[in-house]
């Protein structure tokens, strides 16, 4: 349970990696009428490049409320939020939508792709809002499908893919502008066990390239594929630890029985 | 985000819910359609009551013989006798801004041609009055001076006098009897057709030397009518003050007495005739616009349907980089779309309705291609006012919340 000493070292160890994500002590309250919601109560966190990190606590322990400031969605009421380096509290609406569509890569339990539209419109959605020609868009699209193993499904529609093959396109989308970061709210929560694995897969292998991920999840056996864990409740931080003898995910799949169709 | 990208996504959402789409544009279609048909009417209409003024001559001026009042009775048009020919000459020689004039006098006539017969109005004149109105001839020619001169039996005919009295024969050189008096046929007036203004038949006339009539059939002396040509439309103003001064001097009229003649000027009657046709045009479109109100209310309902639809669509566009104005911007433009090509159907359809109006009614039917500019514009305008609440509606959402929508 020694928490603070265990981030303390975490942060000594990775004294010489670029720092991505910079949380100080930030809090956030909702007033609800008369009285005042206290979903963050200072939490602390830094996170290098190359981490892959799940958030984990019970509802209402206020990682979801965690994860929208980190994508830029929502304001902390109080402390900072630095990513790569940039005060994002002091950003404007367009440069907070600027910064998502560039920075931030999204992944959604519910997938949200954008039904009776093409894996590859789905994927190209973000570049549309960037400063990106549609040639380059298509170009980085279909790289994109091909990175989660889709390039055989572009002209597939939502509806014509498995529940797994459409986050593989949600997750495409999420890298189609080259993020800092990747952040999945319970990516595998809709998924049957093999696919979960599956996803967790290429999230690994996501990572293993440099990608740094923070991965919300309820499952204890989802998050243990990450390399580090933090643990949420009553709006603060728990516990802070690097996971030990992480499984591959790859080697997991090929333990578990296929699925009888 | 390129403008073509934003309408090919509008495209396709629209595409996504087609009966709806077509039945919302459909109100744009009625509205659009409707405006097109009734200007199109109303300008039509409004052509051809202008044509019938210029037929008569906008420039002309028409002094007629007052009303007298005998023992408190009044004796209606040309009871008077002050207008002689005489005022006239006096016309020609002191008002600069009269053109041309000629006289004329007027009486009903019983006219006989073999067995047939025939009433009209009969009417005496010189020949100048054909130039006046600018009456061209369909056959023959007009009396001459000399027959003024001479008081000449000779009479030239309208068309609707030819029809009933000769049929199939050639009238000119025929004989005529005019209230038991026999006239020869001169000529045949081109047919001009019921005036729009006045509603009678300009060609249910015929027109005999001035002295003529007066002598021989009316046995009176003075005149009922002088029609006056004025240099230019806007020279008839001038002109009527002109003549209506000097016939007060010469008819001894003191200031604030009525006077006995009156002088109407037809310029002011294609300004009537003008404002009329411009009230009804602007009447039945804004009749047709209160339908393309509707329409754009059935845009803006249909946009927030849409809207709570694809709130999590909003959401997701939010987290993945769409500023509140991509999404405003989008919004906006699906509207525009639909109302656009509602209104470019609409425009379709209301030239169609325009073409069976005037083939059914053979009423004419003009429609101005500034019309068809302006009805794609305001149905371009409705889109956006009536898109502009939902899209900032959209616009306004809060990703988190969106994205949580169910």
């Amino acid at each position: 349970m020694a928490t603070t000493s265990q981030t303390e070292t975490s942060l000594t160890g990775t004294k010489n990696q670029e720092t991505v994500i910079l949380v100080e002590a930030i809090h956030k309250y909702y007033e609800l009428g008369e009285t005042r919601v206290h979903a963050l109560r200072g939490a602390t966190v830094e996170i290098a490049r190359g981490e892959f990190v799940t958030i984990m606590g019970a509802s209402g322990s206020g990682k979801s409320t965690f994860m929208n400031i980190l994508g830029c969605l929502d304001k902390p009421s109080a402390g900072r939020y630095l990513l790569e380096g940039v005060e994002v509290s002091s950003l404007s609406k367009k440069e907070l939508a600027a910064i998502r569509n560039r920075k931030i890569g999204f992944v959604f339990q519910g997938f949200n792709l954008l039904s009776r539209t093409t894996a590859l419109e789905n994927v190209e959605l973000p570049t549309l809002y960037a400063r990106v020609s549609k040639a380059e868009g298509e170009k980085r699209s279909r790289e994109a499908l091909a990175l989660v193993g889709l390039a055989d499904r572009v002209e597939h529609f939502p509806s014509q893919l498995s529940g797994g093959q459409q986050q593989r396109v949600a997750i495409a989308r999420a890298l189609v502008n080259r993020p800092s970061i990747l952040l999945a709210d319970e990516p595998t929560g809709n998924l049957d066990s093999r696919t979960s694995v599956e996803i967790m897969d290429i999230f690994q292998k996501l990572n293993d390239e440099g990608l740094t991920i923070v991965l919300v999840t309820h499952e204890p056996d989802i998050a243990q594929f990450a390399k580090r864990s933090i643990q949420f409740r009553d709006g603060k931080i728990r516990r802070d630890d690097w996971i030990q003898n992480r499984p591959v995910a790859s080697e997991v799949i090929k333990n578990l029985p296929k699925l009888e169709d | 985000m390129d403008l073509l990208a934003i309408i090919r996504i509008a495209m396709r959402a629209l595409a996504r819910n087609k009966m709806r789409s077509v039945l919302t544009m459909l109100g744009i279609i009625i509205g659009v359609g409707a405006v097109i048909a009734m200007l199109g009417v109303g300008q039509g209409a409004q052509q051809t009551m202008q044509e019938q003024i210029q037929a008569m001559g906008s420039n002309m001026l028409f002094v007629g013989a007052g009303t007298v009042t005998r023992s408190g009775m009044h004796m209606g048009w040309g009871s008077t006798k002050s207008l002689i020919y005489d005022d006239m000459l006096a016309i020609m020689r002191e008002c600069p801004a009269a053109h041309a004039a000629a006289p004329g006098s007027n009486t009903s006539g019983h006219v006989v041609f073999g067995n047939d017969n025939w009433v009209t109005r009969l009417n005496g004149t010189e020949p100048q009055y054909f130039d006046i109105r600018s009456w061209p001839f369909f056959e023959g020619s007009a009396f001459t001076q000399n027959d003024v001169e001479m008081s000449a039996n000779v009479a030239v005919i309208g068309e609707t006098v030819r029809k009933n009295l000769f049929g199939a024969t050639d009238p000119i050189g025929q004989t005529i009897r005019i209230n038991n008096l026999p006239f020869r046929v001169t000529g045949v007036l081109m047919p001009k057709g019921t005036s729009a203004a006045m509603g009678d038949d300009q060609d249910d006339i015929i027109l005999v030397p001035l002295t003529t009539l007066q002598k021989k059939i009316t046995g009176q002396p003075w005149l009922r009518w002088i029609m006056v040509q004025a240099l230019s439309r806007q020279g008839s103003y001038a002109a009527q003050e002109q003549i209506s001064s000097l016939l007060r001097e010469r008819h001894r009229i003191r200031a604030g007495d009525d006077a006995d003649f009156f002088v109407r000027n037809l310029a002011d009657m294609a300004d009537v005739a003008d404002e009329a046709g411009r009230v009804m045009t602007l009447l039945l479109a804004s009749i047709a616009s209160v339908s393309l109100i509707v329409g754009g209310i059935g845009i803006m309902n249909i946009m927030l349907v849409s809207v709570t639809e694809r709130t999590r669509e909003i959401g997701l566009r939010m987290a993945i980089g769409a500023t509140e104005g991509n999404v405003q911007q989008q919004f906006l433009i699906e509207a525009v779309v639909l109302s656009l090509m509602g209104g470019i159907t609409g425009i379709i359809f209301g030239l169609g309705a325009s073409y069976v109006i005037a083939q059914t009614l053979g009423w004419p039917v003009l429609v101005s291609p500034l019309v068809i500019v302006i009805a794609v514009l305001f149905s371009m305008a409705v889109g956006v006012f009536f898109g502009f609440y939902p899209a900032r509606k959209a616009a306004q959402l809060d990703p988190i919340e969106a994205l949580r929508y169910e």
